[in-house]
């Protein structure tokens, strides 16, 4: 349980960088530990107390695996959010070509 | 099974356009025009053959609760066909548009990844390969709406790109829960497992998931992200974020999830219908004093997909006819009026209501075409928006909620005025403008397309057209979670 917390604890840390920070550097930065949060909570989710690898060894059962597949989505999910950071990151580099600042509150052109 | 070809040919076509058309932009656009017709026949040709069946594509030959699945219904068929309507015009569109814009590939190529994105929503019946395709093509969306290279598009896509991606964060967060606590990522699969658990898995879930595609759809208190993005775009690409993106990314997955997979738990619904009234109110008030074009415009897609949620939240068959006609009607209507923005935009260089003037004369076919749109979009009778506002607002009636039935008809009458306001000064003005930019044939076929369509589809409320084209989608909704044994029970 207290890793459950703890995982939330982290999200609502990334929740929190998202809404309040004003740079932009630290919002693609709490995006990411928003998205750690999410995969760790994935893997958590799979994890059993005690549990061996799922793989079978000869003939003799294992009792209590682990499961797999969890750990397959955190796969993809950490994949896109490559793709996506590095989306991000590309729009602040030309962000800051066109208004000279990493500071939300003056970038603003768009209003109403 | 044609289905996973409304995938295939997509992809494909992306990256032989990446491949292929590194210099000449002429093979681009008849490679991606091809492909999006050859889809749009496919998809005419099956929808009517569906009614009441389910074809399921077991992906890789692997059983249904183990694998993947596409699953191909009423409801997949019917939005298929609304996509992909509006990407062989919006590619029309994009003809000449771009080569004023500055022509390229790649605009192109991401055109056809963001449609792969849209299909695969739409066709997939396993919920993580939902977010792996509404990934694909928010990324490509991300990308297109900054496409200009304007400061100001930078902007916009970097909002949207943080709000898209803390969105899907959410929704990862509540498939992660659905998973924990049943095992399996089919739909069909978890909706059968799920009248068995608690129900605190379903408040939890759907609230992180009503969050995230909540955001995805812009519904009123996750808006904030979509007048940016929508007006900043180029307009061919507005017409597809405002008339398909926000639905198959958005409604469509609400719709499939608290329907087909939760079964409808009224709390849900009663936010709904609370979501679907403050966002056609609010957004509509914001819309009214905007003077940007394409802003307005996006400003009332707010308030349009408000009264899609609200029929989908009062949930009697009659109001979810209602959602169902509305979200194919908004899809036209809007998708024309940000074709008859864009082509006021390449004629003045302005989106500013204000420098516009009389355009009959200079503009035939856009002001034209712009008069059909907005009696459609502001429920005038003969055109199609007023009948599925009408069934809302009836539904809304017999549901015994006549605030809601109030609320949408203020909503519908202030929608009037701010259109009566685009024509006043957009459209009709004044100052005569004789002198413009001409606009290419593409724009024009593009506008009269959807403008026919506009007028042709108040038909679908026939009876005899109704019982083909829009029951079997009701059916597939209102029977709830019928859609287990549609797709396990083969």
């Amino acid at each position: 349980m207290t890793l459950y917390l703890l995982c939330f604890a982290l999200f609502l840390v990334g929740l929190y960088g998202v809404i309040a920070k004003r740079d932009l550097i630290k919002i693609i930065l709490s995006m990411g530990i928003l998205g750690y949060a999410v995969n760790l909570f994935l893997v958590l989710v799979g994890y059993r107390q005690g549990g061996h690898y799922p793989i079978l060894e000869g003939q003799n059962p294992v009792p209590v695996m682990v499961d797999p597949l969890p750990q397959a989505l955190v796969l993809t999910s950490i994949v896109i959010e490559l793709g996506s950071t590095a989306m991000v990151v590309a729009l602040a580099i030309r962000l800051f070509q066109k208004y000279q600042t990493f500071d939300i509150s003056k970038i603003r052109r768009l209003r109403g | 099974m044609m289905h996973p070809y409304f995938i295939i040919i997509p992809l494909c076509t992306a990256f032989l356009i990446t491949f292929i058309a590194g210099k000449n932009d002429r093979i681009a656009i008849v490679l991606s025009l091809l492909a999006t017709s050859i889809m749009l026949a496919i998809a005419l040709v099956i929808y009517p053959g569906l009614n009441d069946r389910c074809l399921v594509y077991e992906m890789g030959n692997w059983p249904l609760p183990f694998g993947i699945a596409l699953v191909l219904d009423s409801f997949s068929g019917f939005m298929l066909v609304v996509v992909l309507l509006l990407a062989v015009t919006s590619l029309l569109y994009s003809m000449p548009y771009l080569e004023m814009v500055g022509r390229d590939w790649k605009y192109y190529a991401l055109f056809m990844l963001m449609l792969a994105g849209m299909c695969g929503v739409v066709l997939t019946g396993d919920i993580f390969n939902l977010f792996v395709f509404m990934e694909i093509g928010l990324l490509a969306a991300f990308a297109l709406v900054a496409f200009g290279c304007q400061a100001e598009e930078y902007e916009a896509s970097f909002k949207y790109a943080v709000m898209g991606t803390v969105s899907s964060t959410l929704i990862l967060f509540g498939i992660a829960i659905l998973y924990s606590s049943t095992s399996t990522l089919t739909m069909a699969k978890i909706a059968a497992l799920l009248p068995d658990l608690s129900p605190k898995v379903v408040w939890g879930a759907g609230a992180l998931l009503l969050a995230g595609f909540g955001l995805k759809s812009a519904i009123m208190p996750f808006h904030a992200w979509l007048p940016d993005a929508h007006s900043s775009a180029p307009a061919p690409i507005s017409a597809m974020l405002s008339g398909v993106l926000i639905k198959a990314l958005g409604i469509y997955v609400l719709v499939r999830l608290f329907y087909n997979v939760f079964g409808a738990p009224q709390l849900f619904m009663q936010i709904f219908v609370l979501l679907g009234l403050l966002s056609i109110i609010i957004g509509v008030l914001l819309a009214i004093a905007q003077w940007d074009m394409k802003r307005l415009l996006a400003y009332h897609s707010i308030s349009q997909v408000g009264y899609i949620i609200l029929g989908i939240g009062l949930g009697t068959p009659l109001a979810i006819l209602g959602a169902v006609y509305h979200l194919f009607n908004h899809a036209l209507f809007k998708g024309l009026l940000f074709y008859n923005a864009g082509a006021v935009e390449v004629a003045l260089g302005t989106r500013n209501l204000k420098r516009m003037g009389n355009l009959i004369r200079a503009l035939p076919i856009a002001s034209h075409t712009s008069m059909v749109a907005s009696l459609s979009i502001a429920g005038i009778p003969p055109f199609n928006g007023f009948f599925s506002k009408l069934i809302i607002i009836i539904a809304a009636i017999q549901a015994d909620r006549p605030i809601a039935a109030l609320i949408a008809m203020i909503g519908s009458i202030l929608t009037l005025a701010s259109f009566m306001k685009v024509q006043r000064y957009g459209f009709r003005g004044e100052r005569a403008i004789d002198k413009v930019m001409p606009v290419g044939w593409g724009m024009n076929a593009a506008m009269i397309i959807l403008a026919l369509l506009c007028v042709l589809s108040s038909l679908m409320i026939v009876p005899g057209i109704k019982e083909i084209v829009l029951d079997p989608v009701v059916t597939v909704i209102a029977g709830k979670t019928h859609y287990i044994q549609l797709v396990l029970g083969r």
